[in-house]
């Protein structure tokens, strides 16, 4: 069995029959990075969301599976589960600005898992997120320790995170758009950062992303949501050279072509759009009956 | 990595050095008031009565801010008075706080249940005539500085409890809150440890604010009677007095009322400048 193994997993809105993820599958290999892609509200961070046992208290999963290094996380009590995931996963949120506490010092907030999950001496923590805060290539990591978040620039922010994701050494992380809210050039050094200490520490990675340019840089295989609905899984090479599903064609013909600025953008063509929507409609009334 | 905010100190405001100084000055005179209260704050002398203060003319030596019409030293008292209005201030400012900010953060915070029975026991509670309620609790329990407390906290925990539930709530949805739950912290956990030092600069402004406010229920029940015996000095017992002679002696009435004003206003400048100073993200 693969290292990550999602099966069937479907969520939806407490109280409404309307889901959000529609029996969604899939599996990611240990140290593989998997690309989640799709327009905003298909489900990509829900995906996530389910992993980590985060989602918001409107939303509930439905059915499913999902299985983590041999044990299935939702058949877990949540102490257990909460514990098993804090010792295996990690997030690298969206936003680095409402992702580190405003309140308390940088160093206590690498170190709180190391020594509440791992149990580790307070020193050997410190000692680890000087180490860290070295790997993701901040200067000074001493003085950054002791700093607020607000004293830090977006980017720098951005690179704690990481750096606090990796530091339990967990065997997946999962990154929410962890570029979206930087600006470009910044957002190009963070990408090299993650796919260097991704593949200096081996972790799998689960990448949400919009951006198609990203996930073929950085992953190896991805699948394509489109209302909650998995239209397409493929490695990436293969997904570049011929990808299957129109939709997910229309969506890479539309990817912005940099070196051509005269060339105007190709939307989604509205004929695979409806046809994208009837087969989530469709997948819903086979649901609904089986 | 530094742009030089880090250190950047903020000299200390003009409202916090102002504040702090007003506020301890009258915490001195409520600790050392024996001994230095020229008079006997409840020491009558009918052939002193309505002394005027010392700078007009016709006043005796020692009396420096004059005299009641019951020849009752208007500056002893007021410093007498300083014991029971800040008694009030801190015991039943603290009691509103811990137990509005508590029930705020736990409503604002685990949400469900707990929020739903919590909100709406502070809607109805809050549907009450505030003024008529303590009225009511005082004349049920009794006049006395415990009623006037449990008066305040009866009446003013909602506040609390309101403004901490919003902060919770904002606090909450952060990312921060997520990745404190992914890293395996529990609810109570994250509660104490992440939200809870988010929500304690609003917690002190409304605690200043509310010593404030205990300082003016405090005299408005003096005022209306019903708080301390007449004869213990309270400033608001004062201001109820003087307002019936402030024709003839308009000292009585003044001088309380200066003192009552500046202690209220040094309440909540407090809390504003303590937060401009110590919160983190405003620094």
């Amino acid at each position: 069995m693969s290292f990550l193994s999602i099966r069937n997993l479907s969520v939806r809105i407490r109280g409404s029959d309307t889901r959000l993820l529609r029996s969604v599958s899939f599996e990611v290999d240990a140290g593989e990075v998997h690309g989640l892609v799709g327009e905003s509200g298909a489900g990509k961070s829900m995906i996530g969301k389910a992993i980590l046992g985060i989602l918001p208290k409107a939303v509930e999963v439905v059915e499913g599976q999902i299985w983590l290094d041999g044990v299935d996380l939702l058949t877990l009590p949540p102490a257990l589960r909460r514990s098993r995931i804090g010792a295996s996963c990690a997030l690298i949120p969206q936003d680095p600005l409402t992702a580190l506490n405003p309140s308390r010092r940088i160093g206590g907030q690498i170190t709180d898992r190391l020594v509440d999950i791992l149990g580790w001496t307070r020193a050997r923590a410190d000692a680890r997120a000087l180490e860290l805060l070295a790997e993701v290539q901040i200067t000074d990591p001493a003085r950054v320790l002791r700093a607020y978040p607000h004293e830090l620039s977006g980017g720098m922010r951005q690179r704690i995170l990481i750096a606090s994701a990796f530091a339990a050494e967990p065997k997946l992380i999962i990154a929410d758009e962890p570029t979206t809210a930087l600006d470009v050039t910044v957002q190009k050094e963070i990408l090299r950062l993650i796919a260097a200490m991704q593949a200096r520490h081996g972790t799998a990675l689960l990448f949400v992303t919009h951006d198609l340019g990203v996930v073929s840089k950085v992953c190896q295989s991805l699948l394509v949501l489109y209302g909650g609905l998995v239209v397409e899984t493929a490695a990436v090479r293969d997904f570049f050279a011929a990808p299957q599903h129109p939709y997910a064609r229309a969506l890479l013909a539309a990817t912005p072509k940099y070196t051509d600025p005269a060339a105007s953008l190709i939307p989604v063509p509205d004929a695979v759009i409806q046809q994208t929507k009837a087969q989530v409609d469709a997948a819903d009334g086979a649901w609904r009956h089986g | 990595m530094a742009d030089g905010r880090a250190f950047v100190k903020r000299p200390w405001g003009a409202r916090l050095v102002l504040s702090s100084a007003w506020l301890g000055l009258i915490m001195l005179a409520a600790l050392a008031a024996p001994w230095i209260a020229p008079k006997d704050p409840l020491a009558q002398d009918l052939f002193l009565g309505r002394l005027p203060p010392f700078w007009v003319s016709g006043t005796e030596p020692g009396y420096y801010l004059g005299t009641d019409s019951l020849g009752r030293d208007v500056l002893s008292r007021m410093i007498y008075g300083t014991r029971i209005a800040l008694t009030v201030a801190l015991v039943a400012g603290s009691i509103t706080c811990l137990i509005g900010a508590t029930l705020g953060l736990l409503a604002g915070y685990l949400r469900g249940w707990i929020d739903v029975v919590i909100s709406r026991f502070v809607d109805i509670w809050m549907a009450f005539p505030p003024v008529l309620f303590s009225i009511l609790l005082i004349a049920v329990i009794g006049p006395g500085l415990m009623s006037i407390i449990i008066a305040i906290v009866v009446i003013d925990w909602t506040r609390f409890a309101r403004v901490v539930r919003a902060e919770a709530m904002a606090q909450g949805a952060m990312d921060y809150v997520a990745s404190a739950q992914v890293a395996g912290r529990g609810r109570i956990g994250i509660m104490l440890r992440e939200i809870l030092p988010n929500v304690l600069p609003t917690v002190v402004v409304l605690l200043t604010l509310e010593m404030g406010i205990a300082v003016i229920v405090e005299a408005i029940l003096s005022f209306v009677n019903l708080s301390i015996s007449t004869d213990d000095p309270t400033w608001g017992g004062m201001i109820a007095e003087g307002r019936a002679s402030v024709h003839q002696a308009w000292w009585v009435l003044v001088f309380p009322l200066i003192t009552l004003f500046l202690t209220v206003l040094s309440f909540s400048q407090l809390g504003e400048g303590l937060k401009d100073r110590f919160d983190p993200v405003l620094r």
